[in-house]
């Protein structure tokens, strides 16, 4: 790749980065604390692009006159040869350019024009619940229907066994996964930092469960606490269950992921 | 590579093709790859031709055969298992790249506005001393092990003693407050993860350089006789700097993340599950893990984190190895350093990191 190839694609690998930095499209695949250096960088990569133009620019214009000076005094074919021999001594050497960066067009692509969706129910059902033991709870607010996160919920609902919970109706949001034998649960993704270490939290339905469910289809379920838990077969992990008494479809939530983790 | 049009035009060919097949064994994706091809044979041969096929126009070429056929490399990409892969492979990238040019910025402005004496100063002339020293000055340089291995090429050319270049190659990667704020993040329930990835990350460099020292041989090293930057004004060479950086650690950051993509989507969490059960096992494993994986050093204590049935003392290896030794630290070492060299250097870290970890883990965690 030469280099005004390379700045192109440097041009566009930095619009990318602004252009899903910009849009919520960051929030599929990286967690919202990266949005600043997300923005700086792709910045930086249109600064390096327009750079590498200029200088890149300059040097054939100072090539030329450099090609010209010595046509004058040796002819023109000697002159040629001179000059590209030269060019090898000082770029080839010294300056391989990496093959390697022909590979950043992939996640040019893979971001600008597929765009994957977040991840969902094929990464939840191969991989076991995490929900993790928590330092402390916090009190939750009075009103009535609570709307809780998923995670909130599955962690109070295990390690809390529902009490901060009570009889209350609660309002849970989260997308659908179906397990081998058919049962419906709700999941979110918990991210640390990027989709690669997302992991998800499930719980289980019961009650008044709409008859057909669609993997990955969005829902927010309004019911209770229910005392009952399961295990997740792929680490053994406990599931709550929760009592649906209804359930609405709603549209995928700007950030898909739950990142209370990272507070 | 590609330096003028006329020899460029037979050598920017192969690169293209090899776009596609890293696609291959976990996609089906066979349609946007001949459709991306075919319509390249016939552009080489009229290049031979007298026809100046040149990069630009090969990406030009690209860029608008993949816009045109998007429909149906989505419809190739819409099965569950590619859908997951490219989440996770775009992921790791765009999480990556960021920090990647963080470090290239600092990387480059190191190389060029630090005077070409300052290295050979600041260091003592004892070797077994510079050593450390030298280890110790990779905390100073954020940037991944991506940009490490450049900037300690220069160092060897600069007359720093090629066993102070490796203990700080070895140690800038590990040890930098980038790196040690990103393992801090990754592990906020294990605090001592960080001051043990630090001090065995060290340790290991430093036991490298002192071994170099002693059994190394100047003639393995195959360094490029000229120096970089001559005869451009320091603007040119820290965009040239940056430019180049970017694309080369760009360009393996791809591979590494395709390869983390496609462990994550195809490989079932049971295989690692395995290797979890055995204490000894489970540190060899996640030592492979990560010279397989190649993660650039300021991600990989996320992947650390999410093999959560590991031990920390498996998951420190993992964190000590990486950032060391793995494939494309292996092929950025060949080119830069000769294989010869890299052949020697790449089994030796290998086991000494491990031996490291373990040490470092039975004393910290």
């Amino acid at each position: 790749m030469n280099r005004q190839a390379q700045a192109a694609v440097l041009f566009l690998v930095g619009a990318a980065l602004l252009h899903a930095g910009f849009t919520n499209l960051y929030l599929r695949y990286v967690k919202a604390g990266l949005q600043p250096l997300l923005l700086l960088s792709g910045a930086v990569l249109i600064v390096a692009a327009l750079a590498t133009a200029w200088y890149e620019w300059r040097r054939a214009r100072m090539e030329k006159a450099h090609a010209d000076t010595h046509a004058d005094t040796h002819g023109e074919a000697n002159a040629e040869a001179h000059t590209e021999g030269e060019q090898h001594e000082e770029r080839g050497h010294v300056h391989r350019e990496p093959r390697i960066a022909w590979l950043l067009v992939l996640p040019l692509f893979a971001l600008i024009l597929v765009a994957p969706p977040a991840l969902g129910s094929y990464s939840a059902v191969r991989t076991g619940t995490a929900i993790q033991q928590p330092y402390g709870l916090s009190k939750l607010p009075a009103s009535n229907p609570l709307t809780i996160g998923l995670v909130d919920y599955a962690t109070r609902a295990v390690y809390d066994h529902g009490r901060s919970l009570g009889t209350r109706q609660l309002k849970v949001t989260g997308f659908i996964a179906l397990d081998k034998s058919g049962s419906p649960y709700l999941v979110r993704m918990a991210l640390n930092c990027c989709a690669a270490d997302a992991q998800p939290v499930k719980i289980a339905l019961t009650g008044k469960i709409p008859p057909v469910l669609q993997p990955d289809t969005w829902l927010e379920v309004t019911g209770t606490y229910s005392a009952k838990q399961t295990k997740d077969p792929i680490n053994n992990r406990p599931i709550p269950y929760f009592q649906v008494t209804l359930a609405k479809p709603v549209p995928t939530p700007k950030d898909p992921y739950d990142e209370s983790w990272n507070q | 590579m590609a330096i003028t049009t006329e020899p460029a035009a037979p050598t920017t060919d192969p690169p293209q093709p090899t776009t596609d097949p890293p696609q291959q064994p976990s996609a089906p994706a066979t349609p946007d790859a001949s459709s991306k091809e075919s319509p390249d044979v016939p552009a080489n041969a009229a290049a031979k031709d007298g026809w100046q096929l040149n990069s630009p126009l090969v990406l030009t070429m690209v860029l608008l055969l993949v816009v045109l056929a998007q429909g149906p490399i989505r419809q190739a990409l819409s099965a569950p298992v590619m859908q997951s892969w490219m989440t996770v492979f775009v992921a790791v990238v765009v999480q990556a790249l960021p920090f990647l040019v963080l470090g290239v910025l600092l990387s480059a402005a190191i190389a060029v506005f630090v005077p070409p004496t300052f290295f050979a100063r600041a260091l003592p002339n004892n070797p077994v001393l510079a050593v450390p020293v030298a280890g110790m000055a990779g905390a100073i340089l954020p940037g991944c092990e991506c940009a490490s291995v450049p900037v300690a090429g220069a160092l060897v050319r600069r007359g720093v003693t090629p066993a102070a270049a490796i203990a700080f190659l070895l140690s800038a990667p590990a040890i930098n407050p980038i790196v040690l704020t990103a393992t801090a993040v990754a592990f906020p329930r294990n605090p001592e993860m960080v001051l043990a990835r630090f001090a065995g990350s060290l340790l290991v460099a430093c036991a490298m350089g002192w071994l170099w020292q002693r059994i190394g041989r100047t003639d393995w090293l195959r360094l490029p006789a000229h120096e970089p930057h001559e005869g451009e004004t320091k603007g040119a060479a820290f965009w040239g700097s940056v430019r180049h950086d970017v694309m080369q650690a760009g360009g393996f950051l791809v591979l590494g993340a395709m390869s983390a993509a496609t462990l994550k989507a195809v490989a079932p969490a049971s295989w690692l599950r395995t290797a979890a059960d055995n204490p000894v096992v489970a540190i060899l494993a996640l030592s492979i893990l990560a010279v397989l994986l190649s993660i650039c050093s300021e991600a990989d204590a996320f992947v650390a984190a999410s093999l959560t049935q590991f031990s920390l003392t498996a998951k420190l290896a993992f964190l000590v190895v990486g950032p060391m030794i793995d494939l494309k630290l292996f092929a950025m070492q060949a080119g830069t350093f000769g294989r010869g060299f890299a052949l020697r250097f790449a089994p030796a870290t290998f086991v000494l990191a491990i031996a490291g970890a373990v040490v470092t883990g039975a004393v910290l965690l």
